[in-house]
């Protein structure tokens, strides 16, 4: 059988108690898992010791790509592939080409950026994602540690988590199942059992 | 919960919670549709399939079944082309560029305003395809594909092929910045449902988002460099739909006026077509507590700023051709205000410079039905902006022989209709199914409203506070 209880969650219903309960638990070195919140909380990041965000930097190479190709394009294709004589004027010509140099370099830099999110986060339809508690994303932020990670005890652990401010601290697990979290089980689950657990009220 | 300052109105009144935020946007998602809802389906869906008719119709026939005629060879079509394109300004201009100025009363209204943009662009885009006369082919020939004429390519000298590329890259970008801006009420709405169905569809749309620290970093990162491309996005699309007429050498047309002057008046209909459906959707769906006075006070100056802009504009267009001493061109400006579309031009005034003015006085600025109906003048001297511009300046063209007056037929009006429709059963589909206020950005102002940076007007006394959320504040 598998180990239960593998996570220990702790609910905050405030960003400023959350923020500051990271900072404290981590001075204490407790190795937190992960934290949940249904807006982005500012300075979180900073107090989780997470490295500036790398997306304008995807932002940079795609749009450069972007206006590469966009000379490159119409450069050929004006001047080399079928050469036009409009007035007699060069076939390149450059200020011509601005608007649609601007355009390519926006689309190729929104959509680079917007597809390395989802490509990195691992967002996608068919994800399932774990959740730890379905109120992180109406009022409730959560905070999951992660017990086999960590040195101290569970108990020592609900403890620091009260004393910094969460208004529960509940234990997680995930089975084997939920783990793999195949698409097909999760629908077939959903189908057959039902939806078990909601952010509002089950019904029946 | 929510802390209100004594010296500022707050984004969100009546002391909502993060909870009641959730509630009050998810209900009518989860809620079966009002009487109201079908019945505004109903007629858009009839719109819809009545000017489909005539479309069809046009498609089937050939561009012969509008008005158009030897000299006036762009009408209708062009200036449903451009007052769509304007009106699909205001959403992007409200996410990205009140976003880098650090607005924040754009949290609760940016949603409805992009998906009205997108909405517009797709009306607009129907336009130029359709006048194309054989859009199959046509769609195809506009983009720089290879062939088996040579390659014979595309004109990249020719604004209409920037416009191409302008309103495509618009409308895949607004609708891209729109989607990650859903991204986190889709799961919200999906951690609410208790049905299989709306678990697995609200899941597959919110793309397994779980709102962790770590993506909330990149996703806000994304947020504000795709509001950094937007806005000039934005501004360059109304610039080259401008230059279709800017580059050419028709009297009337060819100003360098004509991009600034077009932003402007993009803004300004984009804005009036907000006011005309937040404040109609604010009232069915309770939010006025989201969508307070303070922020329809603020999109009425915004209208009146930017009418004000567009009047100067009129103005100067009619100096500079004077001044320039080119016959042409003080031809086509006294023949617009004097000529056989007086009228138009006139309404255009009336509608566009003069009506906004009325916002000064903050009695109109407040009155909910009175701005209402500004916001529809507004639209429709926008409308006449267009025409003025674009049938007035060909109609009187350099052969007297072939002067002409053009008088649009029904199908001008039910292809006009069709777009209508289109556009209301979007938007009345929008309004169902997806969340339309962004209650992840929404709850992330809900403490703001006290903070430091809006402690420089006092609009608000301490009495119209519940006791619970007063807080004592020295001054």
């Amino acid at each position: 059988m598998e180990k239960n209880t593998n996570y220990l969650v702790g609910v905050f219903g405030d960003q400023d108690i959350l923020v500051k309960a990271v900072k404290a638990l981590r001075k204490k070195g407790v190795k937190i898992y992960e934290v949940f919140t249904p807006y982005p909380v500012h300075f979180l990041e900073d107090a989780l010791g997470y490295k500036r965000s790398w997306m304008p930097r995807a932002a940079f190479g795609f749009g450069a790509l972007g206006t590469t190709c966009a000379i490159l394009l119409q450069s050929w294709i004006m001047g080399y592939e079928w050469p036009m004589i409009i007035g007699g004027k060069g076939f390149i010509a450059i200020p011509d080409f601005v608007p649609i140099t601007f355009e390519l370099t926006v689309l190729f830099s929104a959509f680079g950026m917007a597809g390395s999110f989802f490509v990195s986060q691992d967002l996608k339809p068919h994800k399932v994602p774990q959740i730890f508690d379905r109120r992180q994303s109406d009022d409730k932020h959560i905070m999951a540690i992660d017990l086999a990670k960590n040195s101290l005890s569970e108990d020592e652990l609900k403890t620091l988590l009260q004393e910094v401010g969460a208004e529960e601290v509940n234990n997680k697990s995930f089975t084997e199942r939920e783990k793999k979290a195949s698409f097909f089980d999760y629908v077939s689950d959903l189908f057959t059992k039902g939806v078990t657990d909601s952010a509002r009220e089950l019904k029946g | 919960m929510q802390i209100v300052s004594k010296v500022r109105e707050p984004l969100v009144t009546g002391g909502k919670t993060y909870k009641d935020i959730t509630e009050d946007v998810c209900r009518p998602v989860e809620a079966n549709p009002s009487k109201g809802w079908f019945g505004g389906m109903a007629l858009s869906l009839f719109l819809l399939l009545a000017g489909g008719y005539y479309l069809g119709d046009m498609l089937w026939n050939g561009i012969g079944r509008w008005g158009l005629n030897k000299t006036v060879q762009w009408a209708w079509d062009i200036t449903n082309f451009v007052w769509w394109v304007g009106i699909g300004h205001a959403g992007t201009l409200i996410s990205a560029v009140l976003l880098l100025f650090r607005q924040k009363w754009r949290t609760s209204i940016n949603r409805a305003a992009e998906a009205m943009t997108i909405f517009a662009v797709i009306c607009a885009a129907i336009w130029p395809v359709v006048h194309m006369g054989r859009p199959w082919i046509g769609g195809i020939w506009a983009l720089p594909l290879p062939n088996t004429y040579g390659s014979l390519w595309v004109n990249f000298n020719s604004p209409l092929l920037w416009d191409v590329f302008a309103i495509s890259t618009y409308f895949s970008v607004s609708l891209v910045f729109w989607f990650i801006g859903l991204v986190p009420d889709f799961a919200t709405i999906r951690d609410r449902a208790i049905k299989p169905i709306p678990r697995l569809i609200y899941g597959a749309l919110s793309m397994g988002f779980n709102g962790s620290a770590k993506t909330w970093m990149h996703y806000e990162a994304v947020s504000l460099i795709l509001a950094g491309l937007s806005t000039p996005l934005v501004l360059s699309v109304h610039t080259i739909v401008s230059m279709d007429f800017a580059t050419s050498v028709i009297p009337g047309w060819h100003t360098t006026i004509f991009p600034p002057y077009f932003v402007a008046g993009a803004i300004f209909s984009g804005f009036a077509m907000v006011l005309t459906l937040m404040l109609v959707t604010r009232k069915l769906y309770k939010l006025e507590d989201y969508i307070t006075m303070e922020h329809i006070e603020m999109m009425s100056l915004v209208v009146t700023i930017t009418g004000s802009v567009v009047g100067i504009a009129y103005i100067t267009e009619f100096v500079i051709a004077w001044y320039s001493g080119v016959e042409y061109e003080q031809y086509a400006f006294v023949n617009r205000m004097t000529g056989q579309y007086w009228w138009a031009y006139w309404s255009m005034m009336a509608c566009n410079v003069i009506s906004p003015q009325v916002f000064y006085v903050k009695k109109l600025r407040t009155n909910i039905p009175f701005i209402f109906f500004i916001s529809i003048v507004v639209n429709i001297g926008m409308w006449f902006e267009r025409f003025v511009i674009i049938v007035t300046s060909l109609h009187r063209d350099y052969l007297p022989s072939s002067w002409l007056y053009f008088n649009p037929t029904i199908t001008d009006v039910m292809c006009y209709v069709f777009t209508f429709g289109l556009f209301f059963t979007l938007f009345l589909a929008f309004a169902k199914y997806f969340p339309v206020v962004n209650m992840a950005e929404v709850k992330s102002v809900l403490k703001d409203s006290d903070s430091k940076v809006y402690k420089s007007r006092r609009t608000i006394s301490n009495e119209v506070v519940p006791e619970a959320d007063r807080v004592p504040v020295d001054l």
